[in-house]
């Protein structure tokens, strides 16, 4: 047998293991990158197999918590693709105004950015204060940043051109201090969101919904988990409520095709059946 | 001399799908590789160029206007199809699965790339081993060098752009100092390859 397959042995037994020792559940993600996690994951914590690095993960929950940092891909940026936010101005914001109390789950929302620019979208839409944001992640590190709200000055010019062609009508100076060590941004933006430990693969609803916001998070997943992502996104989202994907995502290719329809098709923004 | 005089014997087994790299200068190439390639060309082509990240890619739109292919944007669990060419799109690696569709991610940048060659290959010598064929074009940096050896030691076929006449060299001379491929050829000799190895699939 070629050392290829071998290692494919090895990965499903990982994440098996990892499964069976902490709940974190990998057995449904997307293989090719997984894997190709998995061995950058070798050579960090000088292993010289799969095998190896399983058996120390399982007899070192430390290991494990820095290993989950190399599973999980904790790549964010405010206000990405500035035209996903145009549309939500456009197509959403107007439909979400007509609700007396909001409800906004962002499923899978990493270090924060896209928590701080839906409020920041939801603040000048006046709408932040009868909203309540779900922000879900399944690694407690990237939760951890999200809650500190402090992003790198380097990547501030940026988001700052994003921003203003998503849409903004403010100086998005206005929304943080510029600390030594980063943008703090402004903590009234976050009042009314409960972070929280939440997996896609594991977890079920907790809570009716009127917008759900999962970007760049389904591309990780194969498609029986992404039909269960899409399958807790339709039993949370109300009737007529409103789904954001990532750019490249699509619910083309899922068994929940049929449950939602388009609402601007190019920005991944749908609507539940 | 016809190239195909020039070209070594083909390999005597199918070919599944062919994935190219290039960088600078590989639209042109590219165009070259491609160009009049028949409408019933079936095997599947999956492409790496670098471009920008952050703008809109309108590689798979002028392609799709010179082609007769089938040319899209990969997009996420599409299913790799017969006759197709997938442009990787801007700030996303393109990926192949084992259940043959395409998977896109956003890790870390590979030699300053998103998409880089050497992801987009390392996964598909995964899947496809000896049944894949390999070209890396034109490019100033080393991204897809180590993807094509990956390629060749599954098995694969590998064909690198002659660095005498590719527009920047840098990119096929890494390949070269890591391994001989099968295939050192012009761009035109590489269209014909493609040609030749469509119809010994047949």
């Amino acid at each position: 047998m070629c050392p290829e397959r071998t290692a494919d042995i090895e990965l499903r037994l990982l994440v098996e293991g990892i499964y069976l020792k902490y709940s974190y559940d990998f057995r449904d993600y997307s293989g090719a990158s997984l894997k190709r996690r998995v061995l950058q994951a070798l050579s960090r914590f000088e292993c010289e197999s799969i095998s190896h690095l399983q058996a120390r993960v399982l007899h070192d929950p430390q290991l494990f918590s820095e290993l989950l940092q190399f599973l999980t891909i904790p790549v964010s940026e405010m206000f990405r693709d500035p035209t996903y936010y145009q549309a939500l101005r456009e197509h959403v914001i107007p439909v979400l105004k007509t609700y007396p109390s909001l409800k906004v789950w962002i499923a899978g929302c990493s270090t924060g950015e896209e928590v701080f620019s839906m409020a920041i979208l939801l603040k000048e839409e006046g709408l932040l204060d009868r909203t309540l944001i779900y922000a879900t992640d399944i690694n407690p590190r990237s939760l951890e940043k999200a809650r500190r709200g402090v992003f790198p000055l380097e990547h501030v010019r940026k988001y700052t051109e994003s921003y203003q062609q998503s849409g903004g009508v403010r100086a998005f100076s206005d929304y943080y201090t510029a600390a030594y060590e980063g943008a703090l941004f402004d903590k009234n933006l976050i009042a009314n969101v409960t972070f929280a430990d939440h997996s896609l693969a594991t977890d079920s609803v907790f809570s009716e919904t009127h917008f759900i916001s999962c970007r760049n998070v389904l591309i990780y997943f194969n498609k029986r988990l992404q039909d269960r992502a899409f399958g807790l996104f339709y039993e949370s989202l109300c009737h007529r409520g409103f789904l954001g994907l990532g750019s490249k995502e699509s619910l083309d290719f899922s068994s929940y095709a049929d449950h939602f329809e388009p609402v601007v098709k190019k920005e991944r923004v749908f609507r539940r059946l | 001399m016809p190239l195909t005089d020039r070209l070594p014997k083909l390999p005597p087994r199918r070919i599944d799908a062919v994935v190219i790299g290039a960088s600078a200068g590989g639209l042109q190439a590219l165009g070259v590789v491609l160009g009049g390639l028949p409408s019933g060309f079936r095997m599947p082509i999956a492409v790496v160029i670098h471009v920008p990240e952050g703008q809109a890619s309108k590689l798979a739109a002028i392609f799709q206007a010179r082609l007769k292919l089938h040319v899209m944007e990969a997009e996420d669990k599409a299913p790799l199809m017969p006759g197709t060419l997938y442009f990787a799109s801007p700030g996303y690696h393109l990926l192949i699965e084992q259940d043959r569709t395409l998977s896109l991610s956003q890790e870390e940048r590979v030699h300053y790339s998103r998409p880089s060659i050497d992801v987009l290959f390392e996964s598909a010598a995964d899947v496809f081993g000896e049944h894949l064929c390999g070209v890396l074009l034109t490019g100033a940096n080393e991204d897809g060098a180590t993807g094509l050896r990956a390629i060749h030691r599954a098995g694969g076929l590998t064909v690198v752009q002659d660095p005498e006449e590719a527009l920047v060299s840098t990119m096929p001379e890494a390949a070269l100092e890591l391994f001989i491929p099968d295939f050192v050829l012009p761009v035109k000799g590489i269209h014909t390859l493609l040609v030749e190895l469509e119809r010994n699939n047949a």
